[in-house]
């Protein structure tokens, strides 16, 4: 039975657009205040979310075209992987550095390293939340 | 170099992961989870060395001081384990190659295993009490996919058991970690052993380690060992030997370290708990393994017994019984998982699981004969296998705290568990032979390579006993001074 989801539609154009700023933002938030890639991958996973509710599976696979449980594990290969770039500079595991560069535009940015670790998290807590809700949808 | 404290941990899980990415290329996928968890053994075997040499070796992550960050501690105990572990894993995976069927092996098997891998490892070097919650969460989190793998009515009826169980577990460790935080404002087990001894055990604290007492308890089988029979018996024959060697082995490596570093100042109530609960825990493995008809849940009891075995060590309290309980965990592991290999094959060759089914199978497969002999000889405690010394080192901890009643039950066990696979071995391997001779189906050579490896340590472990046992009075000695290890931990910046 084909619902009549117009409004759901139509709200989830303008909304997905805030949902994901949200997410971004959050992300870079977590650096010195709340937020991080956790929450921030979180909040980027029910965009997606709803994406599938508004659409159906299929529609949401031609303009995303991931499998979703390897983002999760390229997920887990960054975090892990920059955690163990400290090891190779013979640095507690896990060391993280940061610095600040002049950029043309922007002025003085920060730049660190966590960054990576936590895009790491963030992609597999995405990876992970569609990995489940995508098995809970499917029907056998 | 410290880093080498976080790679039994890092390695598995980084390797684990890539195999993700090679889903449908089987034999890769396999050669590199054996090589990977080698080299962990290998690794494994030279931190134990370094922290024989140098002392506690630790790791503070990212460089945060104890006690602010989160921080990797190698002290002998834990070394002991991760070698132990390490090395048991890779003959078990070795076994997983042959006898895991392609469909659970494409359902990402040997990622799971070696998340489960990293999970146990992590739990032995944790130094943050947080921190082994959350090594416990990643070890059950795997070993829920792994029970489940393949989804058999059977399976699935027994992994909701035992994932409800857990889940229940896990959630009393998060309020017992709660009041703990809440009372001392520490998690580092270092710190919170420091603050122990200079506030006092009071009642308040003691209840909380009883708290902790119970989580252990269920993750390790003693008294609450209700759930572990039967999902033990359900998995594969891989799965449930790496069930049965690692996962109740962590449970009692944090009954261990909880009492004998943070809370040890109260033992005329807590281990004498732990005593009473050991000896119900053994006269119940023992009934079980009577009763039991099955092979594998004959299997399944030994494993109880030894939990309960093992934590006699512990109720004695004195640095005797701590080595005999370091060295009879690391047997226990070693022998259990050869054990459960040895059943799981006797049950694939003969398609019979009934004890009385099966006869005469030493007549096709001499070899695999006198291997069950070795183990059963080993669990038995017969000298020069492995099994001896730790069952000594036990007696006389528990004849100097002069537990009498902890002493004629764990050695009464002793004979239960021969009876109990005398019993497999006269039924099963003696007799007239039910394969008529050339009938057989030939045995796996990668199998009984896996299990001769087994073997080979049961053997090393016994006649090598003088080599290990410097490595085992240090992790007794420090067991039993936790100033040892609250001094490596807390000397540059404790507060």
């Amino acid at each position: 039975m084909k619902i009549n989801d117009v409004i759901l539609r139509t709200v989830t154009k303008a909304v997905i657009f805030i949902i994901l700023t949200l997410g971004v933002y959050l992300f870079f938030a977590g650096h010195h205040s709340p937020g991080g890639g956790f929450i921030g991958g979180l909040v980027l996973a029910s965009a997606i979310v709803l994406l599938y509710l508004a659409n159906d599976i299929e529609t949401v696979h031609k303009g995303l075209p991931f499998n979703f449980k390897k983002v999760a594990a390229i997920g887990v290969l960054l975090a892990t992987g920059t955690a163990m770039v400290s090891i190779f500079f013979n640095r507690p595991f896990l060391t993280q550095v940061a610095t600040y560069i002049e950029l043309p535009l922007l002025g003085k940015t920060s730049f660190s390293s966590v960054t990576l670790f936590e895009a790491g998290v963030a992609l597999t807590v995405v990876g992970t939340v569609v990995t489940i809700i995508l098995s809970i949808s499917e029907e056998e | 170099m410290t880093n080498i404290v976080v790679l039994p941990l890092i390695l598995p899980i980084i390797t684990g992961i890539l195999l993700v990415f090679l889903r449908h290329q089987l034999v890769l996928q396999r050669i590199i989870a054996v090589v990977t968890m080698a080299i962990v053994s290998i690794i494994s075997v030279i931190m134990l060395h370094q922290v024989y040499t140098s002392g506690i070796i630790y790791l503070d992550f990212s460089g945060w001081a104890p006690p602010f960050g989160i921080l990797f501690v190698a002290d002998s105990f834990a070394s002991l384990l991760v070698v132990t572990s390490s090395i048991v894993t890779t003959c078990i995976l070795l076994y997983a190659t042959t006898t895991i069927e392609p469909k659970r092996e494409k359902m990402f098997f040997y990622t799971f295993v070696l998340l489960m891998v990293a999970g146990v490892n992590g739990s032995f070097l944790t130094g943050d009490i947080f921190n082994l919650f959350v090594c416990f969460e990643v070890m059950l989190l795997a070993s829920y996919a792994l029970i489940t793998l393949g989804g058999e009515k059977l399976q699935l009826r027994e992994s909701l058991k035992y994932v409800l169980i857990n889940v229940v577990a896990s959630w009393i460790f998060l309020v017992a970690l709660a009041y703990l935080y809440g009372t001392l404002g520490t998690l580092n087990m270092a710190h919170i052993a420091q603050r122990v001894a200079e506030a006092g055990q009071d009642p308040l604290l003691t209840t909380i380690s009883l708290v902790f007492l119970v989580v252990f308890a269920l993750k390790a089988g003693l008294l609450l060992y209700q759930w572990l029979p039967t999902a033990y018996s359900v998995p594969p024959t891989a799965i449930a030997t790496l069930f049965a060697a690692l996962l109740t082995k962590v449970g009692i490596y944090a009954l261990i370290r909880t009492f004998t570093l943070m809370f040890p100042y109260e033992p005329s109530v807590t281990h004498r708990i732990i005593g009473i609960m050991a000896i119900i825990t053994v006269v119940g493995g023992c009934l079980g393994a009577l009763a039991a008809k099955d092979i594998r849940t004959i299997a399944v009891y030994n494993v109880v017994i030894g939990v309960g075995f093992i934590l006699i060590g512990l109720a004695t309290n004195t640095e005797q019984g701590l080595q005999g309980a370091i060295y009879y965990l690391m047997h226990d592991m070693v022998a259990k998982a050869l054990l459960f290999l040895i059943i799981g094959t006797m049950i694939a060759l003969t398609s019979e699981s009934h004890i009385d089914k099966m006869s005469g199978l030493i007549r096709n497969y001499p070899l695999f004969g006198w291997l069950f002999f070795i183990v059963m000889c080993a669990l038995a405690g017969i000298p020069p296998l492995s099994g001896f010394i730790g069952k000594v080192l036990i007696g006389q901890g528990a004849i100097a705290s002069s537990s009498y009643v902890l002493l004629i039950i764990g050695f009464g066990s002793t004979i239960i568990v021969l009876y109990s696979l005398l019993r497999i071995f006269l039924s099963c391997f003696f007799g007239e032979t039910i394969i008529p001779t050339g009938d057989e189906t030939p045995m796996n050579k990668v199998n009984m390579a896996a299990m001769l490896l087994l073997a080979g340590c049961i053997i090393s472990l016994g006649f090598g006993a003088e080599l290990v046992a410097p490595y085992v009075k240090d992790a007794a000695a420090v067991l039993m001074n936790p100033d040892i290890y609250i001094k490596a931990i807390l000397a540059n910046g404790g507060v």
